[in-house]
């Protein structure tokens, strides 16, 4: 038994695509003979060679526009973003053009654009950020979030079958921290699916990404006096799963929303509306979100670590919660 | 067995607590029917209570200085047959219905208007706990309406924060054996609702301290004011104008009068003048005898006059009714009267209501003048300086005159600068052209 690490699983994932259907292609910055920044496309120019695996100039609406025209002839290709933080640059090409060309002209675009997101990795203000909300404002999109290895290797499977642009968020700290044994056959992960990571009776914290590991932690201290939290995976944000949103919420009766992102326009908000409106008379407490603040994410490393929502804020607003 | 219950009585509308500042019989004590039997202290007036009935003064059942709401018994008078404090003790803040008050209680009596304001005083007072009193969460009610359970049976028994109901509160209480069934009855209340924390009384002693900073509780009276003063600059647009007085004819004329006034035992001060000016002004400019009701100016047909008394533990402003109508000595009278009773705490909720125009006094201790704050709803008050002579130019010549600054602070919703102007060079004319 060998554990795979997050980033080898979508290495993994994209590899086994790439043998399956001859369609898939990866391009972006230093994919090819570097093996991309984090390696998740290493050893793929030898083994697909130089047509399936591109290495482009620094242009992220240039690879993306690529891509696009690459999908509306009959490809799949997987355009990388160094950076997630750079994806603004691709964004007229990935909202007005990628996302609306099935809406407008009924043709697919079966792209993905996958790069590394999130901070704690003392990346600074254009290395770590979470620029999700962009994209799930925008219908015909779906974004994803994998926060565990098998999740990253089956949902970037989905990925690159879905008939749709589909963004795909890893999250850098994730990529060498976290990893586990995984099945050996061709499975994959649902877009648009949550997973209970952890039933609990008291509290639900619903949450994505690197943050479902602080909801963890926190739950463990929290068992300790008594207080019960279940937290739920989303997955993926565009759809969102809200009938396990709301199932969580009816059982537990109290929610804490949790995300790395900022506050102001953060998912906790739509989720906050989504419950009030469709679950208010099972709310037993104020919804609570739990996010970074609105800055951009600081450098230094103790004013990060004051930015990224910790354990003890988790702790902290579950006992208030718990009590009230 | 003749008993008797004393309440705590409506001192005005409006006016729904009271604070006992001082008995004035003991326990065991005889007293006679109208006899003063305590003193309290409300938002609007310091007076004594006199009892409503002959007796024994059985029980007392609110300490000095404490607050009680209205109709609230305080004390119990008998015939001297029963032994105090057992029977007493058993429905000590219970409210009672004013009827219960024998004979007239001249002071303690709602009035009629009082009545209507407020129909229920021991429901307002001592209100049952409703639905919306009570804290919980929409899981909360939805699980009370699906077991038809009426919260208020939970009231006071929440572990939430603030004593809110939680879900484990209300699954709990449904668990209970025979709880699940329809509403279980109201539970009577606990009597820790009726008297508050107690106030310091009234009087003050001289500063002790026991440390760098005293914390002290406001009075009814001082937190009334204080409310009132912040109230009145958040609602009126304040504006003060300031006028010279020539107060020689006035003077003389008072000089001359003063013998005459004496024979009839009225004191005659400058004040009545003041009065008589401002009242025959307010019926030329009915808009300073006004007030501001929403978009509406509403003109008053009576001019009431305020006088703002000082006293020691705080201010008060009985009311000179119709004012225009008295002439310089009734107006005396009713001011010696007002002010006497103000200091023996014997005014009534009628002696400080209706005012629809407010004269004060900041130069009695010298200051040359103040920018008084206005007595809302009324829309102008006029405040006097100090009388002081001193050197004015007349036709060019340098002569000594008894000056008096006065102020009127106006609101300027309603009054222009240019109407304030008129009004007080019309008290100022009169003042100067007094007749002797």
């Amino acid at each position: 038994m060998s554990l795979t690490t997050y980033v080898e699983a979508i290495r993994q994932g994209i590899w086994e695509e790439m043998e399956k259907d001859d369609r898939v292609f990866v391009l972006g910055e230093d994919v090819g003979i570097y093996g991309g920044a984090f390696k998740v496309t290493a050893g793929m120019l030898e083994r697909f060679g130089e047509w399936r695996v591109i290495d482009t100039p620094i242009s992220e609406s240039g690879i993306v526009g690529a891509a696009i025209g690459a999908a509306l002839m009959g490809m799949r290709p997987v355009a990388e973003m160094q950076f997630a933080d750079f994806i603004s640059c691709a964004f007229d090409q990935i909202t007005n053009f990628a996302a609306k060309c099935r809406y407008r002209w009924g043709a697919g675009v079966p792209i993905v654009v996958r790069g590394p997101s999130g901070g704690g990795v003392h990346g600074g203000p254009f290395h770590s950020q979470n620029p999700e909300m962009y994209f799930v404002h925008t219908p015909g999109l779906k974004v994803v979030c994998p926060s565990t290895a098998y999740d990253a290797k089956g949902l970037i499977k989905s990925a690159i079958r879905d008939p749709d642009p589909v963004i795909y968020f890893e999250h850098k700290f994730l990529y060498r921290r976290v990893k586990e044994d995984l099945p050996s056959d061709d499975f994959v992960v649902p877009i648009g699916k949550a997973a209970i990571r952890r039933n609990g009776s008291d509290i639900s914290v619903i949450t994505y990404g690197a943050m479902v590991y602080i909801a963890l932690d926190a739950a463990k201290e929290l068992e300790k006096e008594g207080i019960d939290l279940e937290v739920l995976d989303l997955r993926s944000l565009l759809p969102f799963d809200k009938e396990a949103v709301l199932e969580s919420v009816k059982k537990t009766n109290k929610v804490i929303l949790l995300h790395e992102d900022t506050q102001i326009g953060g998912f906790a908000g739509e989720l906050a509306a989504i419950i009030s409106e469709e679950a208010f008379e099972y709310l037993d407490g104020p919804i609570r979100r739990i996010t970074a603040p609105n800055t951009p994410v600081p450098y230094s490393p103790p004013l990060e670590e004051f930015f990224l929502p910790k354990i003890s804020d988790v702790v902290r607003v579950a006992r208030e919660l718990y009590a009230y | 067995m003749a008993e008797t219950k004393v309440i705590m009585p409506q001192m005005g509308e409006s006016i729904f607590e009271g604070t006992i500042t001082k008995w004035l019989k003991k326990k065991g004590e005889r007293v006679e029917r109208d006899e003063p039997l305590f003193e309290i202290s409300t938002d609007k007036i310091d007076t004594e209570i006199p009892a409503p009935a002959a007796g024994v003064l059985q029980d007392i059942l609110v300490k000095e200085g404490q607050t009680v709401q209205i109709n609230t018994v305080v004390a119990v008078i008998g015939d001297g047959s029963t032994k105090p404090a057992a029977e007493g003790a058993k429905e000590p803040t219970q409210p009672e219905p004013p009827k219960e008050v024998k004979g007239p209680a001249p002071v303690a009596g709602p009035t009629a208007e009082a009545e209507k304001t407020s129909p229920e005083p021991a429901a307002r007072s001592r209100p049952s706990p409703s639905e919306e009193e009570i804290r919980s969460s929409p899981l909360v009610r939805r699980i009370a309406k699906e077991h038809n359970i009426d919260l208020s049976a939970l009231a006071g028994k929440g572990t939430g924060i603030d004593g809110r109901i939680t879900k484990t509160d209300i699954l709990s209480y449904i668990e209970q054996p025979g709880k699940a069934a329809p509403a279980a009855p109201r539970k009577p209340e606990e009597p820790a609702r009726g008297p508050k924390a107690p106030p310091v009384p009234p009087t003050p002693a001289p500063m002790k301290f026991t440390g760098d900073v005293e914390r002290v509780p406001l009075t009814a009276m001082r937190k009334a004011i204080a409310e009132h003063m912040v109230m009145s600059r958040k609602t009126s647009a304040h504006v003060t104008t300031f006028f010279e007085v020539d107060c020689s004819r006035i003077l003389k004329a008072k000089e001359k009068q003063q013998a005459e006034f004496e024979r009839s035992s009225a004191r005659l001060t400058v004040t009545p003048f003041f009065v008589q000016a401002a009242a025959n002004a307010l019926k030329r400019f009915p808009v300073v005898n006004s007030s501001l009701e929403g978009d509406t100016i509403v003109y008053k047909r009576p001019i009431n006059i305020g006088i703002a008394v000082n006293l020691e533990w705080g201010l008060i402003v009985p009311v000179i009714k119709n004012a225009d109508e008295k002439n310089l000595f009734g107006l005396a009278k009713a001011l010696n009267e007002l002010g006497d009773r103000a200091r023996n705490k014997k005014l009534t909720p009628d002696d400080v209501k209706d005012g629809t125009f407010t004269i004060t006094n900041p130069g009695q201790y010298g200051g040359l003048i103040g920018t008084p704050i206005i007595n809302q709803p009324q829309v102008a008050i006029m405040g006097m300086g100090g009388i002081k002579k001193r050197a004015v130019v007349i036709d060019d010549a340098i002569a000594i005159r008894p000056i008096i600054v006065l102020s009127l602070s106006f609101d300027h919703r309603v009054i222009d600068g240019a109407t304030a102007d008129q009004f007080m060079a019309d008290v100022q004319k009169q003042l100067e052209n007094w007749t002797v």
